[in-house]
């Protein structure tokens, strides 16, 4: 369980954090989206004590992970795959990460071949590809067994195989009553991966709640319709109070209603159709729609 | 990348959820000790500052060594134990040493903020203070060995050199035991300000253009003898350890007006106050 309460960093005269109040909870992943510069990264390194909060807390299993002597068994992260040295094979850097929490030597060898790196665990990590480095730093995250983890933009340069590879281990992670926190910026790679969504801009909540009610606020479906009649269709469907618009000389563009209904319509009046489609607007539309929206508010803010 | 297919997920051992976690010192130390020796330009640096700290005595004790015959009898009625003890450790490897064990050292604390390796090692040991004291011990103790070795070597080699004029002189000479020790702990002291530079600064090579003006730059700046820079200059390690191996009332060049007692508290000046920067400075700051 993450606890994050007022949370709020600022850096000179620029906010990145604005009073964050969110609970991560156990069993679930929970994906942390919002648009590059949002703030997500800032909160991350918070919760793991790197930055220190402007204002406000956050605790992890109940307590400020700063004051954890000894944090792989606590929480496991994965911040930047590139916070390693390159000049350490792989199972050196992790030997030396386990050695400092008291983690038997042997747990190394299998989280390293958890992850799918047994074969490169004595090659030097500057060799690796991004990819690689993203599941090293995965190996790392899981070096302590932890409840809470922590995962920053982790499907990065990930082949196919592997971000499949991670939705999975985040799944049966969270289905062993850890917390699982994934931050992103594309709702694309949430919309399989996350159960739960934490979505900010510029600092500031913009929505907590689950993937299904998320996806509710986007089912705003509009119906594309094409007509040779497209004149009086669209008469018609005025006339029932529905929005209609002309998007071409034999197109419409219907809002509002299903696509049976306006089919429906359309056989009663003997309207021929070429075409009928049903765009139900993406989670991804859905996204973009929500933090625009904090980004107009936001320029509107005298700070 | 080939081999790293995906692996059925197997349940994990979970060492975590059966035991406490054991909050032990030594385990950061060991930890360290680690990251150090698994690196391989960890030896190399090593390596390379050996050969040229000895090198540069052993080529000086053996111009000593080929312009004895030639020496007058005034200098060859000093020859020992002043020349003699100068040679056993010279100045100009005195210089190099500092430099290298600096540079080394530094490297300790600022590749891992040049990597951005620190934050995976204190999101991993919250407890700062605990991994930066665990550095200044691994480094204390690597460095003194490392000290001891190469002013060792360099004082066995070149006093048999000199032998061969029958112009050497041996450790139990008297002051010859404290010049090697002199010699020595500048390792560790050197070591230690370059981490301390490192825990300041965090940025590699403005660490070592640092390292560089406090070791080299300022202590030939000062060479003049008025109040405010001779009271800079006695404050330098270089300096102090120019004054330790002073045998008796020495007369001549170099830091006269400094006090045996006053050269070791500037050694002891610096360890200490490059382990409390080294410390407390990282625990305070953003990573």
């Amino acid at each position: 369980m993450i606890e994050i309460q007022e949370l709020t960093k600022r850096y000179g005269g620029k906010t990145a954090v604005d009073g964050l109040t969110v609970t991560v909870r156990p069993g679930h992943v929970t994906g942390f989206l919002g648009p590059n510069g949002a703030g997500k990264s800032t909160t991350l390194r918070m919760i793991i004590g790197l930055n220190r909060p402007t204002g406000g807390s956050v605790t992890v299993q109940g307590r400020p992970h700063a004051s954890n002597p000894r944090g792989l068994w606590y929480v496991g992260a994965l911040l930047d795959a590139s916070e390693v040295h390159g000049g350490r094979s792989a199972s050196g850097h992790l030997r030396a990460l386990a050695r400092s929490n008291d983690i038997p030597r042997a747990r190394v060898a299998e989280v390293l071949a958890q992850v799918g790196l047994a074969d490169a665990a004595n090659r030097r990590i500057g060799g690796f590809s991004l990819g690689m480095k993203q599941r090293l730093g995965i190996a790392a995250a899981l070096l302590g067994d932890p409840q809470v983890l922590l995962f920053d933009e982790p499907f990065n340069g990930l082949d196919p195989e592997g971000v499949r590879w991670v939705r999975g281990l985040f799944r049966q992670l969270a289905a062993e009553g850890r917390t699982v926190f994934v931050s992103s910026h594309l709702m694309s790679e949430m919309q399989h991966t996350a159960d739960h969504l934490v979505v900010i801009g510029r600092g500031r909540l913009i929505a907590d709640e689950s993937l299904s009610d998320f996806a509710a606020r986007s089912v705003r479906p509009t119906v594309s319709v094409a007509t040779p009649d497209a004149v009086r269709f669209a008469e018609i469907l005025r006339e029932q109070g529905v929005r209609v618009q002309s998007t071409g000389v034999q197109t419409l563009e219907v809002a509002d209603l299903a696509a049976a209904r306006v089919g429906e319509l359309a056989f009663t009046h003997r309207v021929q159709l070429h075409e009928l489609t049903t765009h139900a607007t993406s989670l991804e539309e859905a996204f973009m729609d929500l933090t625009a929206d904090s980004v107009e508010y936001l320029a509107g803010d005298p700070r | 990348m080939t081999t790293t297919t995906a692996p059925t997920l197997t349940p994990v051992e979970r060492p975590a959820a059966t035991r406490t976690p054991r909050v032990r010192f030594r385990d950061l130390v060991a930890a360290e000790w680690i990251k150090l020796w698994s690196l391989r330009s960890t030896k190399w640096s090593f390596l390379a500052a050996a050969f040229v700290v000895l090198g540069e005595n052993l080529l000086s004790a053996w111009g000593d060594y080929s312009n004895y015959p030639d020496y007058s009898a005034k200098i060859k009625a000093v020859f020992v134990p002043y020349w003699a003890l100068g040679d056993a450790f010279n100045d100009g490897s005195a210089f190099l040493l500092v430099i290298a064990a600096g540079a080394i050292g530094a490297n300790l604390v600022v590749n891992e903020y040049g990597t951005r390796l620190i934050r995976t090692t204190f999101a991993a040991v919250p407890a700062r203070r605990s991994v930066m004291a665990a550095k200044v011990v691994l480094a204390t103790g690597v460095f003194v060995v490392f000290g001891a070795l190469i002013v060792g070597v360099s004082f066995w080699a070149d006093e048999a050199i000199l032998s061969l004029r029958h112009a050497g002189l041996s450790i139990g000479y008297p002051g010859a035991l404290r010049v090697t020790v002199a010699a020595a702990l500048l390792a560790p002291i050197a070591a230690l300000i370059g981490m301390a530079i490192g825990a300041v600064v965090r940025h590699p090579a403005t660490t070592m253009v640092l390292l560089i003006v406090l070791n080299v730059v300022v202590p030939a700046l000062l060479l003049d003898q008025r109040r405010l820079s001779a009271t800079i200059d006695e404050a330098m390690p270089i300096t102090a350890w120019a004054r330790l191996p002073a045998i008796g009332d020495q007369t001549g060049p170099g830091p006269i007006g400094m006090s045996m007692a006053h050269a070791w508290i500037v050694y002891a000046a610096w360890a200490v106050v490059s382990v409390i920067v080294t410390v407390v400075v990282p625990a305070r700051r953003d990573v």
